[in-house]
């Protein structure tokens, strides 16, 4: 089996799992008491900004291991994992406001946190941008990594500011220091909801992978 | 390290005198100074928005666009006859290379404030003068951040297509930081508030300039070499 | 003076060959004239030399190092809104030559090639040969001892060719080596001890001129471009 076919076949397994992770959520996983139905977009929005983090993470450090190893597959796993990345950014884009209308009353709010979702989504478009416009191959690469490393860099300080910044936005509530603070059922279903969205970024990874190595052979043909 | 002190310092005075040779950078980023806090006085309502609440963001806004000519042109100069070539074969330290643009640009972007201050003090008639130095320290530190990361990708952008669109793409994602900062800071500052209060957001552009100066001169060499 | 060993090299993963297996040494005295059409990789060799670009395979080395290098090529390098004399101070201080000395060098390098009375005016007043006096100035304010020449003739007219190719025979000898790329056999021939023709990337032919005349190696190489086209 390719590689593509392989992310496909996760893809289309993270899909089908996700729907069951909806069943889950909407059927069996208790309503919040304070914000009722609509709390159950979070079980796409949270998981989907995590991997969006994560997204730019792997790109910095693909961008790291870039420099120093100079191998070309780490550069196509850093552009797959950058456009897989922009595309759950927009998915949290999209959710965040969809959520915040009933609660806060209000589609957007310059809160710390959804600023710095728009700040990913910005830093993935424009790392795109950038790549748009280096034609040759190496020095593409290389410039990548560069933006890559600074933007992991500028990602660490957003997340100081957050928790400087008053906010609106509710707090973490499963990565913190203390313990979880939700109750066991929807805690599960979160944690579900993240395994399908890490099973979804490898598959679309590894899909744009494959055709990255085909673009970057059919020119040797 | 004295080498490569000497050699920051020889790319840096070319560069400014370069700059004052020719001139038309700094007049046009002065002039555009002037024209943006012109547009932003019009841009208010004068009855609705009080002049000091809209004060802290002009300023940096203004401040922000300017810095952005000046790093733009920075490696520009270089294309010129390929002398950017001619540096890469000189014995030339490429950290050298990153630290002489930067004073450079800090040069130009200070000039640029210097003039733009007064201005904003005469056109929104804002009381600077208790607060001059906090505010003066404020400038220095979210110049440094800017001027650090923006002189690191004028010289990559420099080689791509539509260099001039590319340079803002990519840096005012990295600005929007240290200028939420400053305004924070300034804003503080012009409202009389304690300094203490203006102490973290400092610490915080400290914190910004020391990660992406070490950050920027690492990457630096990457950016130029063939 | 000048060592390059299996020197091999490709742009955008592989796709161009610029170098491929070139070796060669080159003494003090000696000129090697490189001919290749658009495209063989002489720029790339030469930025090899001059250790602009690393190589994928191979190594080369120059003794002494990037101070000993002097650089021309077609685009002459310098500023144009500073004089003249500002531009060599400011490679002569970039090159190491100590405070005190630089003066007087670029007196001495300014009146070696004819143009005291141009010190003080800014570069881009200057005409296209007067420019390429400049840069050789520029090249030689540090006394390399390694010359490396990218196409010097693009863009001269012809009286300033020839006049560039008598200056060129002066800095021959003197200890100095100089390695010079171009794709017109007829501007360069003259010039070397060593001659070799580069076609994608190979030395297709590389030996001592041998009392060969310029018609004779450029007959060699039109034979040379057309046997591997072919």
């Amino acid at each position: 089996m390719t590689m593509a076919q392989k992310g496909r076949w996760l893809v289309v397994t993270g899909l089908v799992l996700l729907g069951g992770v909806y069943v889950r959520a909407l059927a069996f996983t208790p309503v919040e008491r304070f914000q009722g139905p609509a709390q159950k977009i979070f079980y796409v929005h949270v998981p989907a900004a995590v991997t969006t983090e994560l997204a730019v993470i792997l790109l910095g450090l693909a961008g790291v291991f870039y420099l120093f190893l100079k191998d070309p597959r780490l550069d196509r796993f850093a552009e797959s994992s950058a456009e897989v990345g922009t595309v759950f950014a927009s998915i949290v884009l999209t959710t965040g406001p969809i959520w915040g209308k009933p609660i806060w009353g209000t589609w957007w709010t310059w809160d710390a946190r959804l600023t710095s979702t728009l700040f990913l989504f910005f830093l993935l478009v424009g790392y795109q941008v950038l790549r748009g416009a280096v034609p040759d191959g190496s020095l593409r690469a290389r410039y990548s990594a560069v933006l890559g490393i600074c933007a992991v860099v500028l990602v660490g300080f957003i997340h100081l500011s957050v928790y400087l910044f008053p906010t609106l936005h509710p707090q973490p509530i499963v990565l913190k220091p203390s313990k979880p603070s939700l109750p066991g059922e929807m805690l599960l279903t979160l944690l579900l909801s993240f395994g399908v969205f890490l099973l979804l970024y490898v598959g679309f990874v590894m899909q744009r992978y494959a055709i990255a190595t085909r673009r970057a052979e059919s020119f040797h043909g | 390290m004295g080498e490569l002190l000497r050699q920051t310092w020889t790319i840096a005075r070319k560069d400014l005198l370069l700059e004052f040779r020719s001139r038309t950078a700094i007049v046009s980023a002065v002039v555009f100074t002037a024209l943006v806090l012109t547009v932003f006085n019009f841009g208010r309502d004068p009855t609705a928005v009080s002049a000091l609440d809209l004060a802290p963001s002009i300023l940096w806004v203004t401040f922000t666009f300017a810095a952005m000519l000046g790093l733009n042109r920075a490696f520009q100069l270089e294309l010129e006859n390929q002398a950017l070539e001619g540096l890469l074969i000189s014995p030339l330290d490429r950290r050298s290379l990153y630290w002489g643009k930067l004073l450079a640009n800090l040069a130009f972007v200070a000039v640029v404030e210097a003039v733009g201050l007064p201005l904003f003090v005469l056109f929104f008639n804002v009381p600077v003068g208790r607060v001059l130095l906090p505010l003066l320290a404020v400038m220095a530190l979210a110049t440094l951040g800017f001027v650090a990361v923006g002189t690191l990708f004028s010289a990559m952008v420099v080689r791509t297509r539509f260099a001039e669109l590319m340079l803002p793409v990519l840096l005012l994602p990295f600005l929007l930081l240290p200028l939420t900062y400053a305004v924070q800071a300034t804003a503080r500052l012009l409202a009389d508030r304690p300094l203490s209060e203006v102490a973290g957001w400092l610490r915080l552009l400290a914190a910004y300039d020391i990660v992406f100066f070490a950050v920027a001169s690492w990457l630096f060499p990457y950016t130029v070499d063939e | 003076m000048l060592w390059a060993e299996g020197l091999r090299h490709a742009f955008n993963e592989g796709r161009v060959v610029a170098l491929d297996d070139v070796s060669f040494n080159l003494a003090a005295g000696q000129t090697l004239a490189i001919f290749g059409p658009n495209g063989a990789g002489k720029t790339t060799l030469l930025k090899v030399l001059a250790g602009l670009i690393r190589p994928q395979a191979g190594s080369a080395r120059v003794a002494g190092g990037r101070r000993a290098i002097g650089w021309i090529g077609h685009q002459s390098q310098l500023y144009g809104h500073l004089s003249v004399r500002e531009n060599l101070l400011f490679w002569a201080s970039l090159y190491g030559v100590p405070r005190a000395e630089r003066g007087a060098r670029a007196t001495d390098v300014l009146a070696r090639l004819g143009m005291t009375d141009r010190a003080e005016q800014p570069v881009w007043s200057l005409s296209r040969g007067l420019v390429q006096r400049a840069a050789i100035a520029k090249a030689l304010i540090h006394e390399p001892r390694v010359l490396l020449l990218d196409e010097p003739f693009t863009g001269l007219d012809l009286g300033a060719a020839a006049e560039l190719r008598a200056l060129l025979a002066a800095l021959r000898g003197a200890g100095r080596a100089l390695v010079l790329a171009t794709h017109n056999v007829d501007e360069g021939a003259e010039l070397a001890t060593d001659v070799a023709f580069q076609l994608r990337g190979r030395f297709v032919q590389y030996a001592p001129r041998a009392g060969r005349g310029s018609a004779e190696i450029a007959e060699a190489y039109r034979r040379a471009v057309a046997g591997t086209n072919g």
